[in-house]
């Protein structure tokens, strides 16, 4: 009697420790979820798509060429009637093309510095703070003093004297773009490296490598995703400023910074060759910004 | 406190030698002479014009000597302005910047302050949305599309200022890019002090001196205030290195004849040892900025102990 009694029990424990696994829920799917309950960073994840894609395939599907003049339409405003949507330029260039097309380098810069410097930025956090002392002191020094110094004029300097090319304004961005990076994914490494969890699973046998891919690196990616889409619009900001400045990629291959710089001059006559450009970068960092809040309220830790 | 000081003084000298060599090397590394122009100089005159400026001497020497040099004070001589040394430029530019870059700091401060008490106090006020958008406006926005927009408004659409340029000085050429600056700092300023404060009137001391019924003027200026302007003096050093930053492109927008747009102007021109030169100076301001603020905070906070 009590024996069945006590089987009973077992078995609705068991059955309820099934319910509970099939219901299981992982971190990454509760994440997922936050995100898309987020309005805000669900709509922006829309139009950045839609604005990636537009990028990528617009110039293929539309008539005109980003660098060929219609000698016909210079300086036009926006209109239906020739395919010149967003009007043209003073050299008669299609401006809804070029936009694209700049988009294209923008951010195309963006991703490949952000991958850069998001890379370098893991290893040297990471490496920092696994081995600790010393080496951790010097490397962490030399972050400090790349935050002390003017990056921008730096920039600058680099770019005068190494040259314009597309890879080489990549490399200067990534170079003052890791250390946030840097310093998280150190500070992420040490509080793993001392947190209970940790300690436990040692305690009961678990291998290394299986604490640092089970425990560690899970819980550092959350944090990389998070300032990943945080360095986005900051490496496309400096890219814009670069090429604001006319120090980025050259003619006739243009970029929004370019393209915003082209508009300043002119704006007092034909305002949209200025308002188009400006208004694509602004709207492309805005969303990557509230991306970049929304994975930071779906993944921080701390807010569960 | 004084042994963390001189730590923090001595920490400094390595970043600034580290910055200077890297970009003398780069410099040097660059093909093409001060002295490659069209017109032919005879070996000898080359000769006489290397040995002047150490050019003959290995490379290490001449590092040597530039340091000597910019420890005197001396950035050199400019490739492309002809009979101008580095520092006279630096010394018309200079005192532009100062105003422009100074000075809306100087009122960025208060108006933050001023807006980010009003904010934090009266949350979901009127004010409070104002920081709000106007915190997300500035950081959202990069300042190279603000400028433009300032200028459509205020120099085009309503002719009341001028849309650029500079008049020694006068008032009018140094609205549109003061405001510019002041927007984006007080964007910065306010969102801090906002936050901050309402951190501050949450914590126990406060509520303490609600109980004993402090008005709340006292509470707020003479026990919540301090406190809550220790982040904004942590954010005052980077502020104040992005408005040298921001000079440049704030310059550029405005056209004004600050030390941004001797630099841009230096870099497109290629006149390496002029960029170089406000590199180095530049660098120096901030590294300074820098450690004066971090003093300041281990002055401020006696919760810091070194």
């Amino acid at each position: 009697m009590l024996r069945s009694k006590q089987k009973a029990a077992a078995e609705a424990i068991a059955a309820n420790v099934g319910a509970v696994a099939v219901d299981g829920r992982s971190p990454w799917r509760d994440a997922r979820e936050r995100f898309f309950r987020n309005k805000a960073a669900v709509l922006s994840l829309v139009i950045l798509t839609l604005i990636t894609l537009a990028c990528v395939f617009g110039p293929m599907l539309l008539q005109h060429s980003y660098e060929d003049t219609d000698w016909e339409a210079m300086s036009l405003a926006p209109t239906l009637l020739n395919g010149h949507y967003f009007g043209t330029d003073e050299l008669g260039r299609d401006l809804l093309v070029r936009c694209l097309i700049g988009g294209r380098i923008s951010l195309m810069v963006g991703l490949m510095a952000t991958i850069a410097s998001v890379t370098i930025g893991i290893v040297w956090g990471a490496t920092a703070g696994f081995l600790g002392g010393k080496v951790d002191t010097v490397m962490m020094r030399i972050v400090d003093m790349m935050y002390a110094v003017p990056y921008l004029l730096i920039a600058i300097l680099m770019v005068t004297l190494l040259g314009r090319e597309f890879y080489l304004v990549v490399l200067t961005i990534t170079v003052f773009s890791w250390m946030d990076m840097a310093r998280v994914v150190r500070g992420q490494t040490l509080s793993i490296k001392s947190k209970e969890y940790i300690e436990a699973a040692r305690a009961i046998g678990v291998s290394t490598s299986s604490i640092i891919f089970r425990h560690v690196v899970p819980n550092l990616l959350g944090i990389v995703v998070i300032y990943t889409t945080v360095t986005v619009p900051g490496v496309i900001l400096t890219e814009s400023v670069l090429s604001f400045l006319g120090l980025g990629v050259q003619e006739p291959m243009t970029s929004w910074g370019v393209l915003i710089e082209d508009g300043t001059g002119v704006m007092e006559t034909t305002p949209w060759i200025l308002l188009f450009p400006a208004a694509m970068l602004s709207i492309t960092l805005y969303c990557a910004n509230y991306i970049g809040d929304g994975m930071r309220d779906a993944l921080d830790p701390k807010d569960r | 406190m004084w042994s963390y000081a001189f730590r923090r003084v001595l920490m400094t000298i390595p970043t600034l030698l580290l910055v200077i060599t890297v970009c003398y090397l780069m410099l040097h590394a660059t093909p093409g002479g001060p002295f490659d122009s069209e017109r032919k100089i005879s070996a000898a005159v080359l000769a006489n014009l290397q040995a002047k400026y150490h050019l003959d001497l290995p490379l290490w020497q001449q590092y040597l000597y530039y340091l000597k040099s910019l420890l005197q004070g001396d950035l050199g001589a400019s490739f492309r302005y002809a009979d101008w040394s580095v520092n006279d430029l630096v010394a018309n530019a200079l005192p532009v910047s100062l105003a422009i870059g100074g000075g809306s700091l100087l009122l960025s401060v208060f108006i933050g302050v001023g807006l980010g008490i009003i904010a934090a106090l009266r949350q979901n006020s009127m004010v409070d949305y104002l920081v709000m958008l106007v915190g997300n406006l500035g950081s959202a926005f990069p300042s190279f599309i603000i400028g433009p927009v300032l200028i459509m408004i205020f120099a085009i659409w309503f002719p009341l200022l001028p849309a650029g340029g500079w008049n020694d000085y006068q008032l009018a050429y140094m609205v549109l890019p003061m405001a510019l600056l002041t927007f984006i700092n007080v964007s910065t300023i306010g969102r801090v002090m906002r936050g901050s404060l309402i951190e501050v009137m949450n914590s126990n001391f406060i509520r303490t001196a609600k109980a004993k019924g402090l008005p709340m003027r006292t509470i707020v200026f003479r026990h919540s205030l301090k406190p809550a302007l220790m982040p904004v003096v942590s954010v005052l050093g980077p502020l104040a290195i992005s408005s040298i930053t921001s000079a440049v492109v704030t310059e550029s927008v405005f056209s004004l004849p600050g030390l941004g747009k001797l630099i841009v102007n230096g870099a497109s021109n290629r006149d390496y040892t002029l960029v170089l030169g406000l590199v180095v100076l530049v660098t120096v301001v901030a590294v300074v900025l820098n450690l004066l603020v971090d003093l300041a905070y281990a002055l401020l906070d006696p919760k810091i102990r070194y």
